[in-house]
């Protein structure tokens, strides 16, 4: 039997109706190098793999502002965990398989979402990566197919909430990852901190002609996250009353022409350059 | 010495010619950049020039090393001002050896062309009305914080 035309579609879930208890502030918000939130930078991920991408929320944060932004599926059970966002999302659209991904995961990058979405088998009830940490199954970046539903309702009927011992009795497909830490959650203020640091750069930028005068030095060392040059003019741009748009000029690092979107890397040069005038 | 530099006192242009002296050369070019005493209808007192040099420099180099090797001369050299500079002073200088005087005009050419466009290079007019700006940045220029399409048009500073 060819299996080529019945494979359902995925959509795409970002879990976001967590309490935050440990972080005591809410995880969904955090930005991590930027001032994108965790949210946003996940829902703008996952994306590029699903067909259609949903915000898993409980009803009393329906009308945060950040959550209001997508669209969002509500979760139909109180107090048991993740598994009440994936329960509801496959209760509202029970043909189509879901890419579960948490809203706490800073480091997971593209090509572990297009390795799990290439390594995908919907002939098993999931696929997922194996842990790192400790081979177990990590069931917030998983892709859950319809042949799961009816044992994810009747586990979560039996009193059961733990979604990696669902995936464990299941019938997964486990992967390796391509990434080790691109699964490493950020759950306390001190791993939050630890991860922001780590993200954090040193850099010079030095001024010239306009911007020199606007910023009123010709040079300064600062620590950034930005995590471009895109980011560091637009945070430079906040703190001078600088009159040229980022579009109206060239970047250089490192005594080179270089790229608006490069990644910024610590010790790195920078010298944002003004339309030129020789001659 | 570099192909391309920057200079802060005035350019020597006899002394930049020797430079480039070769017994297989039968053509020379070169070109002067003189400060001019209007623009755009200001009248010009002085100017002030500020590059970026460590780039400038290699930038500079790149482009005369593309005119030698596009049009096949022997020797050229390019050397900018940088500083304050009053009406009349040499600004940019390019002198050419070649074989013959049809690539060194060509090459010299496309030495200033390339140069203005491409080297961080940046020129500050003084203007008699007392006004000041710094040239290509100061009339399209939209305030950064504002999202593209708030246009302001901040001729006087």
């Amino acid at each position: 039997m060819s299996a080529a035309g019945n494979v359902p579609p995925i959509f795409g879930l970002v879990l976001a109706g967590g309490r935050s208890t440990r972080m005591g502030r809410d995880k969904a918000t955090l930005p991590y190098g930027d001032d994108t939130p965790q949210l946003e930078r996940a829902v703008a991920l996952l994306k590029r793999h699903v067909a259609q991408v949903f915000v898993s929320v409980r009803a009393d944060q329906a009308a945060d502002p950040l959550r209001a932004r997508f669209a969002q599926i509500q979760d139909a059970h109180e107090n048991i965990g993740p598994i009440a966002g994936l329960l509801a999302a496959q209760a509202q659209h029970p043909q189509v398989a879901w890419l579960v991904l948490a809203c706490d995961l800073p480091l997971l990058d593209d090509g572990s979402l297009t390795h799990l979405v290439s390594k995908r088998d919907a002939a098993r009830a999931a696929t997922a990566y194996r842990s790192s940490h400790d081979g177990l199954p990590e069931p917030l970046c998983a892709i859950y197919e319809p042949r799961s539903n009816t044992a994810l309702s009747a586990w979560v009927a039996a009193g059961k909430q733990c979604p990696r011992k669902f995936l464990s009795s299941a019938d997964t497909a486990l992967l390796d990852e391509p990434n080790p830490r691109a699964l490493d959650n950020i759950n306390t203020p001190t791993e939050y901190q630890a991860m922001t640091a780590a993200q954090s750069k040193h850099i010079t930028v030095q001024y010239y002609a306009l911007l020199r005068e606007q910023a009123g030095r010709r040079e300064e060392a600062l620590t950034t996250t930005a995590p471009t040059p895109r980011e560091l003019y637009a945070e430079l741009a906040g703190r001078y009353p600088f009159s040229l748009a980022a579009n109206l000029l060239r970047v250089a690092i490192n005594n080179e022409f270089g790229d608006w979107s490069a990644p910024l890397k610590d010790g790195d040069a920078v010298v944002f350059m003004p339309p030129v005038a020789g001659g | 010495m570099s192909v391309f530099r920057f200079s802060s006192a005035p350019i020597e242009a006899r002394t930049l010619s020797a430079e480039l002296a070769d017994p297989a050369c039968g053509g020379y070019a070169a070109f002067e950049g003189w400060v001019r005493d209007n623009n755009e209808g200001e009248h010009v007192r002085h100017l002030e020039y500020e590059a970026f040099e460590a780039l400038a420099v290699r930038e500079g180099e790149r482009i005369v090393a593309e005119a030698i090797a596009r049009f096949g001369v022997a020797h050229a050299v390019c050397v900018h001002r940088v500083g304050d500079l009053s009406v009349g002073e040499l600004a940019v200088w390019v002198g050419v050896s070649a074989p013959h005087r049809d690539e060194a005009f060509r090459a010299c050419r496309y030495i200033i062309d390339e140069v203005k466009h491409r080297v961080p290079i940046w020129k500050k007019e003084h203007y008699l009305s007392g006004d000041s700006g710094w040239v290509n940045c100061e009339r399209c220029a939209a305030p950064a914080a504002q999202p593209a399409g708030a246009h302001a048009h901040n001729h006087h500073r």
